[in-house]
């Protein structure tokens, strides 16, 4: 283990400074004269949607990227950072989105794999237990790694950060897979590293949290520093303001009722996890009715990716009536079945599963809206898919090349936009939509949103399965919580809040049962 | 130094069609190299390697029978190729397709009117069609691997054929040669052009190959295929029968085999010997990958696998190379076009020190 950084710094100079920091890419500018300061146990929040350049910056002080020009000050003294090995010395630590944590190995093991040398397992160890009381992150050093929750892992990489005795912690969206009560705890530990004098970078795009926690916020927008302010002081619409250059579009919730006919019922459905790190199904009901939204929050890996491919047909059941599509049974059906039947659906993965990359737009069109009049006796029918992707383009706002482009040339958002308006514009009965906004920008993701509302609207029942709670509170009619492979019943949007439903997500809430017992069979009040 | 291969953002497109030619060029560097080091004039070596085996008509005649089958075997494993679908056992399917033709052939004998050859076709793409069903039989509801059932099934057909002609088919009047009697005129095919071997069974391939581009660009299943082979996730998504493309991809290749087998027999052999082709089905595998899978490019390939096998006949005769030249020449051919491959997809970086990181996440 490193000692202790002890770099005296001059009166009042900031921890980390950064001048006129430039970085290009063959085709983008990432970084276009970035001029950052940060104080001494200060939380400072950088602010941006995908793409404005926050990663690259980070990468930049972490030692990941080099930086074409500009300077970086660390404690009033110019450094040049050539390696993360190099910014852990100086006491940079980073936390990343994605955990690089082998789950076959115990905590300690985990840890002891990202320091030079051989570590003594057992001072390991005690100084893990140290670190995770001190800062109230509980964590047993000789657990596996893969029977923990995302939110435990997460402590896991906190940890290995904190060993190293950090000076300036950069957080990578943090909470993107928290439940709201373990962002809570994440806070205080933040609050409590700040309150030691330790620095932390927080880069999110929640502007709530911002406000919660950080003490001063720098807005990116297009590789542009747009401004620095007190997070404490904005509301979370001023910020967006900031952060998009213009007002954010708000969705226009629908108060047309839903109506009575059961379009996907789900009956007790059990079945065995997808991989070995996967969660089993466990008697899992569920009924979306016509004209309804029905929402399913938790955290990934509670079972989602195995309902999902059991209601899309992609692993059927061999029970055929444990799912039903519109008062058919097809449990055991595959999924041009069900597409016949009127059932679309978008998947999480975009490339690979939702388009193929090296196609066109127009040939990924014909990937699931081939029942129309594309194919005419078994050939394709290249006039009716030209429209149809042109119609996809224009309706859907997809900016792209046209629709010769390559689905892997396009933006994460445009390409979900892409996805969505082939999806959509069968007129499926039932929609099926999986994490509709991870990656988007916000300005995509609030038309998506809308799309949503407004095909709800006209009659379709749609599921939606989302880690934003914010996302699923502005457009669901109901929302349930999966959690562990089981599933809650669903709860009307009016009668719960964000704590119910976060303590509902890691499986504490006794609401379920009750809810069981006081409306019967419990489908709905 | 370390050498890392590091995947591109972005593979070229253009240099995945110049890719074949690269691999030609660098194959007759080779090949001159090869020359002067064994003491041989490479002008006239090279003149022996792509002049002198078409300078006349007869020539071009051995040139197209030689590539037809080549073309034929290579369109029907590129439907299968396209899909990931990977049947390397051609080899068998076009020696049971021998059989199964030869059976009808010898039979029929001098009796037989004009349907005997339409019977052979027919018996020749059902028996390549039988022995490709195996492996995917196989692959479908055991997840056997086909690229081992197929190679190892080729053996088995390979032994039934010596069986046949060592025994029961042996020609009575043929003073004991491995050889059967010889076809009547009705089991062959119609020679085209005067003086030269060239029948009728490279009009099959032209049209196998309009049909084969028909197929994988206009129709509906050319693009599950291709879908198939190109995300397996996107294809169980958008709900195309991953059965299915073995099926299709497998069966097009036997048929495609077996139909090359008839125009052997029926062909330029004229009778059936225990070997029924200079190894057409692997190095139709060859002339698959040099046309990018696509029947022009296939056509294009074909022709010069062909002129690699004729060039390989003159430099045993002009030259006094031994036969193994062409097998060279093929391996060679192959090597340099999976390499050109690897470097589309991937960039070669040399690594000077050893990275202290553990791990580089993006």
């Amino acid at each position: 283990m490193a000692a202790p950084v002890s770099i005296a710094f001059p009166n009042g100079a900031p921890r980390l400074e950064l001048r006129g920091i430039c970085k290009r890419y063959p085709s983008v500018l990432a970084n276009d004269l970035i001029n950052l300061r940060v104080a001494p146990g200060e939380i400072h929040a950088v602010l941006g949607e995908n793409g404005a350049g926050k990663s690259t910056l980070m990468k930049i002080i972490y030692g990941l990227v080099k930086a074409d020009s500009g300077e970086l000050l660390w404690g009033g003294e110019a450094v040049s950072v050539t390696s993360p090995a190099q910014a852990r010395r100086l006491g940079i630590g980073m936390v990343f989105q994605h955990f690089s944590l082998f789950e076959t190995l115990t905590v300690v093991e985990n840890i002891a794999l990202g320091m030079t040398g051989k570590p003594d397992l057992a001072t390991l160890s005690a100084q893990i237990v140290s670190v995770s009381e001190r800062y109230g992150l509980p964590v047993d050093p000789d657990r596996l790694v893969h029977t923990m929750s995302v939110g435990e892992r997460q402590r896991v990489e906190i940890i290995r950060a904190l060993l190293l005795n950090p000076r300036l912690l950069i957080m990578d969206e943090p909470t993107s897979v928290l439940t709201p009560q373990a962002v809570e705890k994440l806070f205080e530990t933040l609050r409590q590293l700040s309150d030691d004098g330790c620095s932390i970078l927080y880069i999110s795009h929640k502007l709530h949290e911002i406000k919660a926690l950080c003490h001063a916020a720098t807005v990116m927008r297009a590789g542009r520093v747009i401004g620095v302010c007190d997070p404490r002081q904005e509301s979370p619409r001023s910020m967006a303001k900031m952060m998009v250059g213009a007002d954010l579009p708000v969705c226009r919730p629908s108060s047309i009722a839903a109506a009575t006919e059961r379009c996907l019922v789900v009956d007790k459905l059990t079945r065995a996890a997808d991989s070995a790190f996967g969660t089993a199904l466990d008697q899992v009901e569920l009924v979306v009715h016509a004209g309804e939204i029905v929402g399913i929050a938790g955290v990934s890996g509670n079972g989602q990716r195995e309902l999902l491919t059991a209601l899309s047909g992609e692993t059927p059941i061999s029970e055929n009536n444990r799912i039903e599509l519109l008062g058919t049974p097809v449990g055991a059906a595959d999924p041009s079945m069900r597409r016949r039947l009127g059932l679309c659906f978008v998947p999480e993965e975009r490339l690979g599963r939702g388009a193929v990359p090296t196609l066109s737009l127009a040939e990924n069109a014909l990937l699931t809206a081939h029942d129309g009049d594309m194919v005419q006796g078994g050939l394709l029918n290249f006039g009716a898919i030209t429209a149809f992707t042109r119609r996809c383009i224009e309706e859907f706002q997809v900016k792209c090349g046209g629709p010769n482009a390559e689905a892997r040339s396009l933006s994460g958002g445009n390409l979900q936009k892409f996805i969505i308006g082939r999806e959509v514009l069968q007129k499926p009965k039932v929609l099926i939509v999986s994490q509709p906004t991870w990656g988007v920008d916000v300005g995509a993701a609030a038309f998506i949103r809308q799309t949503l509302i407004d095909l709800r609207n006209s009659g379709t029942a749609i599921l939606v399965i989302s880690e934003e709670l914010d996302e699923l509170f502005e457009i669901c009619d109901r929302i349930a919580v999966m959690a562990k492979g089981r599933l809650s019943k669903p709860i009307p949007m009016a009668e719960t809040d964000l704590t119910e439903i976060g303590l509902m997500m890691t499986g504490l809430s006794k609401r379920q049962e009750g809810r069981a017992t006081q409306f019967g069979s419990g489908d709905r009040p | 130094m370390k050498v890392k291969l590091e995947r591109r953002a972005e593979p070229s497109q253009i240099m995945q069609y110049l890719s074949p030619l690269i691999a030609v060029g660098l194959t007759a560097l080779t090949g001159l190299c090869m020359f002067i080091a064994m003491g041989k004039d490479p002008a006239s070596a090279f003149y022996v390697f792509t002049v002198q085996p078409i300078e006349n008509l007869y020539g071009v005649g051995e040139l197209l029978i030689k590539a037809s089958p080549l073309i034929l075997i290579a369109l029907g494993l590129a439907v299968g190729f396209r899909a990931n679908v990977w049947n390397i056992g051609a080899e068998g399917q076009l020696t049971v397709g021998v059989i199964f033709s030869g059976a009808v052939a010898l039979l029929c004998g001098s009796q037989g009117g004009f349907w005997v050859l339409p019977a052979m076709l027919i018996a020749g793409a059902f028996g390549g069609m039988v022995w490709a069903a195996i492996p995917a039989f196989l692959r479908t509801r055991f997840n056997a691997n086909e690229i081992l059932t197929s190679l190892m099934l080729t053996y088995v057909a390979q032994l039934w054929l010596s069986y046949l002609i060592y025994g029961p088919w042996r020609d009575p009047a043929g003073f004991n040669f491995p050889q059967s009697e010889p076809l009547a005129s009705s089991a062959m095919f119609p020679i085209l052009i005067e003086g030269t071997r060239l029948n009728a069974s490279v009009l099959i391939t032209l049209a196998a190959a309009v049909l084969t581009w028909f197929v994988l660009k206009r129709s509906f299943v050319g693009y599950q295929l291709q879908v198939a082979g190109l995300s397996e996730a996107a294809a169980r998504y958008a709900g195309f029968s991953h059965r299915r493309a073995v099926w299709i991809g497998m069966l097009a290749g036997g048929v495609a085999a077996g139909i090359a087998g008839v125009g052997e027999i029926a062909g330029p052999l004229g009778q059936l010997f225990p070997t029924a082709s200079p190894g057409y089905g692997f190095a139709a595998i060859i002339v698959a990958f040099l046309g990018r899978l696509q029947p022009i490019g296939i056509v294009l390939g074909g022709l010069l696998i062909s002129l690699l096998y004729l060039s390989g006949e003159a430099a045993q005769m002009t030259l006094n190379l031994p036969s193994a030249i062409t097998g060279l020449f093929q391996g060679v051919l192959l090597f340099f076009l999976l390499g050109a491959d690897v470097l589309i997809n991937y960039r070669v970086r040399m690594i000077s020190e050893t990275p202290v990181l553990k791990r580089v996440v993006a």
